[in-house]
């Protein structure tokens, strides 16, 4: 069942165009990736999606109503993180974690709690004296203390240390194994990895690949360290062979996943010694994606 | 030696002068001109002697006496006395706040938003930033002393001397430097700008309240008070410098002790222990209207408390209204005669239209409010969740004619309460209620289109305030300059009926009202339509 989904959505600024002709699909109990450089319209996309902002063209839709004109309706479902969180300097962050608890309308006492104890974060403070860590934690723990159908949330962890992460994380598998859905916008590629079944790429307001991890990585190539008793003769001919280093009898490079297997009989003449593997990290995905002009999977 | 203090301070104070290359002109030249203005027009409104003499008459009033400082001089109301015992006062509070806005930014406001943590990560002294501040607006002081003084001498005035005119100046400068130095001070004690200031504005206020009560009752009270201390110094009566040199010598002394201070503490921390705040919010807290009440709550009490003391130092002086109207002609050409009826009730309908634009400010700043909690990002955090923007609307729009009203009936009441207790035989109470609460409409008007604004134009709602500044030109100074018609009838504050002078005019009222439905219909169907920006 499709929860949130946008369909040729675009958004224009005057003459700038921030999002052109995006879809996103998210399901119902999915953890749904959306990553892409600094400006290439994740955050535009959330905030249409929160009816915060008027799409000029296409549609968003999250649980099958208008993200513009039911926003009140669609808001009693969701729970939302932003980025960049500024809050008001004289409230304390206890304040503001029940205000926007009940401006959502459920509520969760002992989740507050529980959450507060497990962030490590005290209350009682004013905002003003709180660091961007601490902001972002006044929202997760609004946004994890409500019963929501679906979380969007917008690089939440940016100012959050590693242990801090690791609470995030560990809440975010909570959600899933609840059935929930989450709209994970992110820079940390490993959080990506780690919680994400499917994951859209964004870039220049284009959405340039969408899938599940799996499928991407088809696309991608392997990492390979390999000794052998002889020098390969010709690595570097072979097809789909990439990024070929070399250091006394080990060699390093990269592999096009559908070449592996001839790869593989080649080098094995030469007696292989040491054969290490390493699964493609989303990070290479990505970043062929970031520095490429045109932006295809090569 | 002393470098790791001090290292940069030049270079620094330049920074500090180019980021208040306007704001500083700004002010000083405002006050020049306002200072000039009025001298010249006490040489305009009080030609001859007797005039001036009548004035002094009125100046004997407890009430004016607290307002304004005692009188001195008064057995011959010079020109420069008139001037230094009307205006001096006001200028130094004045004075005062642009010294503690102007510090506050540069310190701790600075220090608060990250930024003396990036300066000082260069080699620069630890005392360098507060001492480049400092430095800067001893600077501003010594400018602002020696334009007032040197400028009031060339107005060429009858009794404006040279040396009184100086220490007029010197007044300033030295009340300014006072409060960089409590602004200094408290900066170093409270961990936020908000604190410091509120602080700082708090000593003002306490100054003038301890010179009030002072020079009513018990002149020795007055010394406790560094607004006491200038007053001292009857300037262009007995123009003594003394009062002036103590208040300089208590400045360094602040400014030392602050500088002590700072070299002591660790940046980011003050001195003034912060309280740990509420765990939960309150009931009241958790709806769009119960934050935007708490967000506003300490403004729209300061304006009440304001709005107070607006309407009892007027009301104060209506006791001796009738007789000094009847010895000055000027005012009957300000306020122009109408046959049947009194110039009291004149004057009362005329303060009522002034009393109605201030009650205006407060309104607009509520529905201002929600365009700068946009700005700033945090609508964002209100929409997000359950809540429709006309509800959000509403919930300012609410706060601003609850503060409208507040406002006007705080001013109007405690005006017509007070002139009730001094006059002998005057008008009743309900005359200046009614006089005033008949502005509501025009006030229901400028929210209306403040709100057309948020809702369509947020970036030109700032033109609300300029509309409001023509109202009050137009409206109030209207006689003065003899605009035609259509010039004033464009504010609707001139289509109010002037009670007690004119009749009710329901249809009028009637009008404006409407429009205001008008206007606040199509601020909401703006806002529910436009992209809400962060």
């Amino acid at each position: 069942m499709t929860v949130l989904s946008t369909r040729h959505l675009t958004k224009t600024f005057g003459k700038f165009t921030a999002l052109d002709e995006v879809n996103i699909e998210v399901n119902k109990g999915e953890v749904y990736g959306f990553i892409g450089p600094n400006g290439a319209g994740k955050s535009t996309t959330i905030r249409i999606l929160l009816g915060v902002l008027k799409a000029t063209a296409g549609e968003a839709k999250i649980f099958g109503m208008d993200a513009w004109k039911n926003a009140v309706e669609i808001h009693k479902r969701i729970a939302y993180v932003p980025g960049d969180v500024n809050l008001w300097p004289n409230l304390t962050g206890g304040e503001v974690i029940d205000l926007f608890v009940k401006l959502r309308g459920s509520h969760h006492k002992s989740r507050r709690e529980e959450l507060i104890e497990k962030f490590d974060f005290d209350p009682t403070k004013k905002c003003r004296t709180y660091s961007k860590g601490n902001r972002q934690k006044v929202a997760l723990i609004a946004a994890f203390s409500s019963d929501a159908d679906l979380y969007i949330l917008d690089e939440p962890t940016s100012g959050l240390d590693p242990l801090m992460e690791r609470v995030f994380q560990e809440s975010v598998v909570d959600l899933k194994r609840e059935g929930k859905s989450v709209l994970l916008s992110s820079h940390i590629l490993s959080e990506v990895e780690k919680l994400c079944d499917r994951v859209g790429i964004i870039r220049q307001g284009q959405m340039i690949e969408t899938g599940t991890l799996k499928e991407l990585r088809h696309l991608t190539r392997t990492n390979l360290l390999v000794e052998t008793k002889q020098p390969i003769v010709s690595l570097r001919d072979l097809n789909g062979v990439h990024d070929v280093k070399e250091t006394e009898k080990q060699y390093s490079f990269q592999v096009d996943s559908e070449e592996l297997d001839g790869v593989i009989k080649h080098i094995s003449q030469y007696g292989i010694v040491k054969l290490e593997s390493a699964p493609p990290a989303l990070e290479d995905l990505f970043m062929r994606h970031y520095e490429s002009g045109d932006g295809g999977a090569s | 030696m002393s470098n790791h203090l001090y290292n940069k301070t030049g270079i620094l104070s330049r920074f500090l002068l180019r980021q208040d290359r306007i704001r500083i002109p700004v002010w000083l030249l405002s006050l020049f001109v306002f200072t000039f203005l009025i001298a010249e027009s006490f040489t305009s409104l009080y030609p001859a002697e007797q005039d001036r003499q009548a004035l002094a008459e009125t100046m004997l009033n407890p009430a004016m006496t607290a307002m304004v400082g005692p009188g001195y001089g008064l057995e011959n109301y010079t020109f420069g006395a008139m001037m230094a015992h009307q205006m001096l006062l006001f200028t130094a509070v004045t004075v005062g706040i642009m010294n503690i806005l102007l510090l506050a930014r540069h310190t701790r406001a600075a220090e608060e938003d990250g930024r003396i943590e990036m300066v000082r990560s260069l080699p620069v002294g630890r005392l360098s930033n507060l001492l480049a501040a400092i430095a800067v607006l001893f600077g501003t002081n010594v400018l602002l002393a020696l334009g007032i003084g040197f400028g009031l001498y060339v107005l060429g005035i009858d009794s404006m001397s040279l040396n009184g005119s100086l220490l007029y100046g010197a007044a300033l400068g030295a009340i300014g430097f006072f409060f960089t130095g409590v602004t200094a001070l408290f900066a170093q004690l409270s961990e936020s700008s908000r604190g410091a200031i509120g602080l700082s504005f708090t000593v003002l206020g306490v100054s003038y309240l301890i010179r009030a009560i002072g020079d009513v009752s018990n002149e020795t009270l007055s010394w406790f008070s560094p607004l006491g201390w200038i007053l001292g110094a009857e300037v262009y009566v007995n123009n003594y410098w003394q009062p002036v040199f103590i208040t300089a010598a208590a400045s360094i002394v602040l400014v030392a002790f602050a500088l002590y201070l700072h070299s002591i503490r660790d940046t980011g921390l003050g001195f003034l222990p912060s309280k740990p705040g509420r765990t939960f919010a309150s009931p009241f807290l958790q709806s769009p209207f119960g934050l935007a009440f708490r967000l506003l709550r300490t403004a729209i009490i300061s304006w009440a408390v304001g709005m107070v003391l607006i309407g009892v130092s007027y009301g104060s002086v209506f006791g001796d209204l009738e007789s000094f109207f009847n010895e000055i002609d000027v005012m009957e050409d300000l306020i122009g005669p109408v046959t049947g009826v009194s110039l009291t009730e004149q004057f009362a309908a005329k303060l009522m239209s002034v009393i109605s634009m201030i009650s205006t400010i407060p309104a607009l700043m509520v529905i201002l409010k929600l365009k700068s909690e946009e700005k700033k990002a945090r609508t964002e955090h209100v929409l997000a969740r359950a809540v429709s923007r006309t509800r959000l609307l509403a919930s300012y729009l609410f706060i601003a004619l609850f503060v409208g009203f507040v406002m006007i009936s705080m001013a109007a009441g405690s005006l017509g309460l007070t002139a009730v207790t001094v006059m002998d035989d005057g008008l009743s109470f309900g005359t200046f209620y009614s006089a005033a609460i008949v502005y509501l409409p025009a006030i229901w008007v400028m929210t209306g289109i403040a709100v057309l604004l948020v809702g369509f134009a947020p970036n030109a709602s700032g033109l609300t305030w300029l509309y409001l500044g023509y109202s009050f030109i137009v409206v109030y100074l209207g006689g003065l300059f003899q605009f035609k018609d259509w010039v004033g009838n464009l504010s609707p504050f001139a289509h109010i009926p002037q009670l007690p002078v004119e009749e009710m005019d329901l249809m009028k009222v009637s009008i404006l009202t409407i429009i205001t439905i008008v206007l606040l219909a199509a601020g909401f169907i703006g806002y529910n339509r436009r992209d809400i920006h962060g």
